[in-house]
């Protein structure tokens, strides 16, 4: 693996060697000693040409506990909004030595663009790319549900643990959302059932071709209850077209409501309710739901940093491959 | 030691593999080396034995399991754990990455105790210093020793084995596996269920 563009490329076993060394990686935060040894003298770029707090975050403190040296960067007050193009952005950085690039940008095959074209020579990480893919929080969901089912099941460990067999609904804006894209790749890959819910004008064309189902009521994707629902965020900022009524009937049919979840609780259901975040309460989530106890939200947001950690220790790890090594010792060491 | 390397088949598999070590030789090898740790350490008082993913850790309890039965107040669930060291290897950046294997410390921790790190091989001497600074960030021992099955020579670094169980002249072109019944669960004769086995380098044709 030399970048994370999308989780569509990602094999099974891929990704679950990502998920696994995650389970590590979330072991080191419980420790008095939060860090580890393993990046230490690399250099990660956090390129953000889209405002994001929580991936920028999240991706700053994996790349800090793997004791990588960490530049940020965003578009607001940087010579991007002086015109500077993306190439003159990429090549500024690599100039500076970077060892990875985490981008994030509206453009969607941006990250893509800077991994193919030779700009730069680090590894390439999408955090998010207009309305393509988001694969890091993919594994974060997957790394989620993963435990999920554990608990579920009474097992032990997640080690080795895949979805197969769980049954996810993926609720809302599937039209602008990165999210479910790559979160549809992701889980299928892994073994999941997914199903889409939401209004016909927030579909996306072709979604007839998808790995999944589509049903148009909620209610109705939530009988017999699944394993998880994912509400996503009604991204508000590309709500530049008329796409539901109104905000309250928007919360009425697709959002998750204090009654939605009681149905939930009445049938006993092990339903975990998952956000990507940031929430809109009172739109597509309710504050009875998003501060229940199903809610996942939080582990969400811990198990991504150790995702992003497993991540960038992947990718950065035996890269002078190339170069050669002890002749003594090719193989034990 | 490194535990990708170490998956090849059963030690009938290649003609030029050699078993030097039988189950029965492990066994007693293990016996003596719970007997040196009890003596070095005057008593079982505040040990802790730590084996290095994959075979230190059924080598840790084995070890752990024969002190106590030679010292009944020896609880080895309680004293015994696994420590990887992955993350701080020095070649992570030649190597392939591997996944990180669990780091199991007992719940009393290892501050002020003694701390016996147990590995399988002992070869450049790099996997025990990564194991050292893993160490530093989880607690400070009193002491650390090292307790390896086999020492077969080539240290790259000045680290040393307290209890070694079988000194071992290789050459570094051959290559030294243990199999464990626990690791390795491919099918072998009775007796060697748990071997060491040295492999020689396959002679290129017409070389």
């Amino acid at each position: 693996m030399r970048h994370l563009l999308s989780t569509k490329d990602l094999s099974y076993d891929e990704a679950l060697t990502i998920l696994d060394t995650a389970d590590q990686m979330a072991a080191v935060g419980q420790r008095s000693v939060k860090k580890l040894p393993a990046l230490r003298g690399r250099t990660v770029v956090n390129l953000f040409f889209e405002d994001s707090t929580r991936t920028r975050i999240s991706f700053e403190s994996a790349a800090k506990r793997l004791s990588a040296d960490v530049l940020n960067f965003s578009a607001k007050g940087s010579s991007v909004s002086k015109g500077e193009s993306l190439k003159d952005t990429a090549q500024t950085l690599a100039a500076m030595s970077a060892d990875a690039v985490v981008i994030r940008h509206s453009a969607s095959g941006s990250p893509q663009q800077l991994a193919e074209s030779g700009w730069i020579d680090a590894a390439v990480v999408n955090a998010g790319d207009g309305t393509h893919e988001h694969p890091t929080q993919a594994l974060l969901d997957a790394m989620t549900l993963r435990q999920h089912r554990a608990r579920t099941e009474g097992r032990a460990g997640t080690r080795g643990l895949d979805l197969e067999g769980m049954h996810v609904v993926i609720v809302g804006d599937v039209l602008h959302s990165r999210v479910a894209r790559s979160d549809l790749w992701l889980l299928t890959a892994l073994g999941a059932r997914v199903t889409f819910v939401a209004p016909p004008t927030l579909l996306p064309v072709g979604i007839a071709d998808w790995p999944c189902e589509v049903v148009f009521s909620l209610d109705e994707a939530l009988d017999p209850a699944p394993d998880a629902v994912m509400m996503l965020r009604v991204q508000r900022e590309r709500m530049n077209a008329a796409f539901f009524p109104t905000a309250q009937e928007y919360a009425r049919e697709w959002g998750l409501t204090p009654e939605r979840v009681a149905a939930l609780d009445a049938a006993g259901a092990t339903t975990a309710i998952m956000h990507p975040g940031p929430m809109n309460r009172g739109l597509e989530i309710s504050s009875a739901a998003a501060d229940s106890p199903r809610s996942t939200v939080l582990d969400q947001v811990r198990n991504g940093v150790s995702v992003r950690m497993s991540v960038l220790y992947l990718l950065l790890s035996g890269d002078d491959l190339d170069t050669p090594s002890d002749p003594a010792h090719p193989q034990e060491r | 030691m490194n535990d990708d390397t170490s998956t090849a088949g059963p030690p009938t598999g290649p003609a030029t593999a050699r078993v030097i070590l039988s189950a029965a030789d492990i066994d007693r090898a293990l016996t003596r080396i719970a007997h040196e740790i009890l003596e070095s350490n005057k008593g079982s008082s505040d040990l802790v034995l730590l084996g290095i993913p994959r075979r230190g850790y059924p080598l840790a309890q084995r070890i752990a399991e024969k002190i106590a039965a030679t010292d009944p107040d020896f609880d080895p669930a309680a004293s015994t754990g696994q420590l990887d060291v992955t993350m701080f290897r020095d070649d992570l950046r030649k190597n392939p990455a591997r996944t990180p294997q669990p780091t199991r410390i007992p719940v009393q921790g290892i501050d002020g105790r003694t701390v016996v790190l147990v590995d399988d091989v002992l070869y450049s001497g790099r996997t025990v210093r990564a194991a050292l600074d893993a160490l530093v960030d989880v607690g400070r021992p009193r002491v650390v020793r090292l307790a390896v099955l086999v020492d077969r020579g080539h240290r790259e670094l000045p680290i040393r084995a307290d209890h070694v169980g079988k000194n071992l002249p290789t050459s570094s072109q051959e290559k030294v596996r243990v199999r464990l019944a626990e690791t390795d669960p491919d099918p072998r004769a009775a007796e060697h269920a748990d071997c060491v086995v040295i492999e020689a380098p396959a002679r290129a044709a017409g070389a």
